[in-house]
């Protein structure tokens, strides 16, 4: 029953990804007095991707062809690791948190190289930019994650969550501090505004389209569907690791719906966090990050610094 | 008539001694065959060892050391037949090196400790040996390393046969530099330590020396041999403060000594600078980067892959064995010299353009990373946690071993597209993935590796690194426990830098189009040899990288011999699972991360893959926004790739930039031209090295002042010395 779960439970999280990019911009068109597409229009987008012809670079070399299906599977490995609807799945030990980010940048390198493969200048722009921006976030966001591990000892997920949970009384100061950090990377490692506008393609300002300019058909599907699968990576983080109630401990069947409804809730909520902060921010210059995410890193440090001087105690 | 006989005979005895040369020549011509038939040898007598138990280690850990001298002897000859050098000498390092892996390996392994004397050197002091389980492990790592460049060696010198330079000199200073860093190793007195180390330090000055047709290069040797010499002065003071506390010059002498912590800490400063000097710790590094590039590329795989763990080798018997107990503030001065190396070091290599020279300023982040693995451990050892401690020296220990790998990968890789293309700027290659397909990916695998990336081999070590540092709540001191999680931010901070340099390296030599015309004509290295060493690390790189639950627990002896005690959650791992502290604090299985990616692969491959169709792509022009009209030029340069970090990191480089604006010239019908130049020095030049510098061309200026030029002077001179010295010895 566990293992069947624990496959069932990752194919459902890929499933929805889309879903929950969807809802973001269904939400935001509402929030900016624009008429909407439906929540499913990137089921919609994907399936056109997948059947439409793929058209390739002759200079392409296999770097490209294979990058699409490496972002992918390793999308697909971190989604099985985070725990989704319930935790401890018999997978979440497979990795911990550090080798979550140890994925992402996997993921981060082959995207990279696939945008200076065919030999235009805005692939390497774009892989340039993504890297700047990826080396000031990695440390900031394992500064967040390290004070969480700080005081559950612990850098398994699941195994922070389950700590959490059976200490429900205990309040923690610096899971403020670590949890807004958190949110302020997963803005820029999920590319959105202010540090970069998925909806962009001017030439000038975009990251993340400028390195899948080249990119048509079923790799550009395989891609889209990846970095949904990551927002939705960070979203799902961003709740069950600060906000775990209502996670499903047990495999019974109202567990697990109270578990799906949870998740549904907070993902809901985190939506409109994100969707207000889109509507009211504008996109930063580029140079500007790197301050955005120094303040991440500093919020981190300082809730470490929080945890070890108030919360343990000497 | 008799003449005429004798000078048929000997004329017939000639031509058949050529012809068993030339036999002799074709039999052992092919060096693949003939290590492979040298590992079959030593996996038989490595059955032996098994049988008769685990002394032989030290047979082979010695007999590697004859077959390296033995290969300097044979290349003496190497200027009149090249052969000797290609073939033979490389060939005998390549067993040198076989025998090392399994010496090394059994001490290991059985955790030996055999101590021996060797009748050399002054009459009333032999010279001593030991192989222990510390010396063994960098003794496999040498071993390993040299296997790899004993075959890639022999195909790259051919380069060097057609020019004026000597193989005699490349081939004898080779053979004497391996055999000085294994006698390093195997050295259990400060005085056979020192001698080995000098002849490792000299021994490769005439390497980096080699290709001495530029100042550039003459320059950079001497500026490595200065700087090895000063190291050397420092780890004699280190070794002389230990050895007023003991009695006499052996090691087992020395780790009997009790030293007062203020000399204890005076010893462990001098030893720190010394081999802080070679591994190229940062302020120390000024002669890396200069002196790594300029080698032949094979004796830069070994000087950054092998020589540099040398020096950690060193460092870690001087704190860890001989001064024996250790304090935090110690650990707490390694471990920020080792973050600053880290992320110094990477942002440096950032901005190089050369691709040996950028590889050898990662030599120095990595460094940095071992070292805070090291400083980690002396943290936790000298605060009661002896079991954290052993942690940490498995991290450095591990990620010494990784560094070895691809590090040699890299710098072998470098030499075969050196080899092929002529080139060595990067911004002048290109596309190189296309015409040189099998070095592309073994160099792919080496990127990722040392970029930290699942689920090679270099993110393991980074991430006991990582773990090590997460145990900081154990510690009581509360300024301890704030300092180590930063540290742990700023390993992250130079992973995701050093994935920013290899994206680069990797995008501007390998992908987009050839910048270049002889890099566009540029073709694979015919030389399967040439392929096979670098690949064969990479392979290593795989395995290290996803079975490394195993490996770690080979390397438990050491901690076991240094601090006495293994690793906390050892009982728990088994070989899937890694879990250096407990199964709840942390796990990660490797094998099913690799498993799962390639599932996850194979299905969306399979579900995806158009099926009836001809093609599945259409390839076209790139799109490229519609602009068109693409040329090589108009692609990202690693400058341009570089120019965030540049911008944001201003602080750390000393930046030249100029823009030159050159009007229009009508009478020569020339239009307006941009010329922008850039030139990124290193900041420590600056700030230490000239400073002292200067200061020391001061004092001689004042020290010349004595020198007057006349005999009669000197003489006076000469006479009061005596005078002085008859006279505090009669006192």
């Amino acid at each position: 029953m566990t293992w069947l779960l624990n496959i069932l439970e990752p194919l459902l999280f890929i499933a929805a990804a889309p879903l929950f990019a969807g809802w973001i911009k269904w939400l935001k068109c509402l929030a900016q007095n624009r008429k909407p597409p439906m929540p499913w229009q990137p089921y919609r987008d994907l399936a056109k991707l997948f059947r439409k012809e793929t058209l390739v670079a002759e200079q392409a070399s296999w770097i490209f062809y294979t990058a699409p299906y490496i972002i992918f599977s390793v999308a697909v490995l971190a989604a099985t690791v985070v725990p989704f609807v319930s935790v401890d799945m018999p997978t979440a030990e497979i990795a911990d948190v550090i080798v979550l980010v140890g994925f992402f940048a996997l993921a981060r390198f082959f995207q990279a190289l696939a945008g200076m493969d065919i030999g235009t200048a805005f692939g390497g722009m774009g892989s340039s930019r993504e890297m700047t921006i990826a080396s000031f976030a990695e440390p900031a966001f394992l500064m967040a994650v390290f004070t969480l591990a700080v005081s559950a000892s612990t850098t398994n997920l699941s195994a922070a969550i389950e700590y959490h949970l059976a200490h429900p009384h205990l309040i923690h100061p610096s899971y403020v501090f670590a949890a807004l950090a958190l949110m302020l990377v997963a803005i820029a490692e999920s590319g959105r505004i202010p540090v970069d506008n998925p909806a962009t393609h001017l030439e000038l300002t975009m990251i993340h389209e400028a390195m899948i300019l080249e990119y048509s058909g079923r790799y550009l599907a395989l891609i889209e569907w990846a970095a949904q699968i990551r927002l939705m990576i960070y979203g799902v983080l961003l709740a069950n690791v600060f906000c775990p109630w209502g996670i499903a401990q047990d495999t019974g069947l109202s567990e697990l719906a109270v578990g799906v409804v949870a998740i549904a809730v907070k993902l809901a909520i985190l939506n409109m966090v994100l969707v207000a902060s889109e509507t009211v921010l504008a996109k930063m210059r580029l140079f500007r990050v790197a301050q955005y995410l120094g303040f991440a890193y500093f919020l981190g440090t300082l809730g470490m610094l929080i945890h070890i001087v108030v919360e343990v105690g000497t | 008539m008799l003449k005429n006989v004798v000078a048929r005979v000997s004329f017939e005895l000639s031509e058949q001694s050529q012809n068993a040369w030339r036999m002799a020549k074709a039999l052992a011509g092919n060096n693949i065959l003939s290590v492979g038939v040298a590992g079959l040898v030593t996996l038989i007598i490595t059955g032996y060892a098994v049988w008769t138990g685990a002394r032989v280690s030290m047979l082979l850990a010695v007999l590697s050391v004859v077959l390296a001298l033995a290969s300097s002897v044979v290349s003496i000859g190497a200027d009149r037949d090249p052969f000797l050098l290609r073939y033979t000498s490389f060939t005998l390092l390549g067993l040198a090196g076989v025998c090392g892996v399994c010496g090394g390996t059994i001490a290991v392994l059985a955790r030996v400790d055999i101590a021996g004397e060797f009748p050399l050197g002054l009459p009333w002091m032999a010279w001593h040996l030991r192989l222990d389980a510390l010396s063994g492990f960098f003794l496999a790592l040498i071993g390993v390393a040299l296997i790899a460049v004993s075959l890639f060696g022999p195909a790259y010198v051919r380069e060097y046969e057609n020019s004026r330079r000597s193989l005699a000199v490349l081939g004898i200073a080779t053979g004497l530099f391996i055999a000085g860093m294994e006698l390093v190793l195997l050295a259990d007195d400060a005085f056979f330590f020192m001698i080995a180390w000098e002849l490792m330090s000299v021994s490769s000055y005439f390497l980096v020396a080699y290709e001495h047709e530029q100042a550039a290069n003459r320059r950079a040797a001497f500026l490595y041999l200065l700087m090895a010499e000063a190291g050397a002065l420092f780890i004699i003071l280190a070794f002389g403060v230990l050895a007023g506390f003991s009695e006499g010059f052996t090691f087992s002498a020395m780790r009997e000594a009790t030293l007062t912590p203020m000399w204890a800490t005076i010893a462990f400063t001098l030893g720190l600078i010394g081999f802080g000097m070679k591994a190229g710790i940062m302020p120390l590094h000024a002669w890396l980067p200069e002196a790594h590039p300029v080698a032949p590329s094979h004796i830069s795989a070994l000087m950054s892959g092998v020589m540099l763990k040398v020096a950690i080798y060193g460092l870690i018997r001087f704190s860890f064995d001989l001064l024996g107990e250790l304090h935090w503030e110690w650990g707490i001065v390694v471990l920020i010299l080792g973050s600053a190396s880290a992320v110094l070091g990477v942002l440096y290599a950032l901005m190089q353009n050369n691709l040996k020279r950028l590889l050898a300023y990662s030599s120095v982040e990595n460094v940095g990373i071992i070292f805070m693995g090291l400083g980690l451990s002396m943290v936790f050892d000298s605060t009661g946690h002896p079991q954290l401690g052993a942690l940490g020296l498995v991290a450095a220990l591990y990620h010494a071993l990784n560094h070895a790998l691809f590090k040699s990968l890299l710098f072998l890789s470098a030499g075969t597209i050196l080899h092929q293309t002529h080139e060595g700027d990067c911004e002048r290659m290109g596309g190189l993935i296309h015409s040189m397909p099998k070095t592309a990916v073994i160099f792919l695998i080496g990127c990722l590796s040392l970029s930290a990336l699942p689920p090679f081999n270099g993110f393991v070590s980074e991430w006991l690194t990582f773990q090590t540092a997460l145990q900081a709540s154990a510690l009581k001191s509360g300024v301890l426990r704030s300092f180590v999680p930063v540290t742990a931010a700023m390993l992250a901070l130079t992973g995701g830098l050093a994935a920013a340099c290899f994206v680069k390296v990797y995008g501007v030599v390998f992908l987009g189009r050839p910048r270049s015309r002889h890099v566009r004509l540029a073709h694979e290295t015919p030389s399967k040899a040439m392929l096979a060493g670098p690949g064969f690390l990479a392979v290593l790189c795989l395995v290290f990288g996803v079975l490394p639950a195993p490996m770690i627990r080979l390397l438990e002896g050491i901690p076991i011999q240094l601090i006495g005690h293994s690793l906390p959650g050892a009982h728990a791992s088994s070989w899937l699972w890694l879990t250096p502290v407990s199964p709840e604090t942390a796990s990660y299985a490797a094998p099913l991360v690799l498993l799962a990616i390639l599932v996850a692969w194979v299905v969306s491959f399979e579900l995806l893959h158009p099926r009836g169709k001809e093609v599945s792509v259409r390839k076209g022009e790139p799109w490229d926004c519609g602009f068109g009209g693409l040329t090589p030029r108009m692609q990202y340069t690693g400058t341009a790739f570089a120019m965030p970090f540049r911008r944001l990191f201003a602080q750390a480089f000393d930046i030249q930039e100029k823009l030159e604006n050159h009007p229009p010239d009508l009478e020569n019908k020339r239009p307006r031209q941009f010329v922008y130049y850039l030139h990124i020095g290193d900041r420590f030049w600056r700030w230490l090295y000239e400073p002292i510098g200067n200061a020391i061309w001061r004092v001689s200026g004042q020290v010349a002042r004595i020198q007057t030029g006349h005999i009669r002077t000197y003489l006076s001179y000469s006479f009061l010395t005596l005078m002085f010295l008859l006279w505090v010895i009669s006192q």
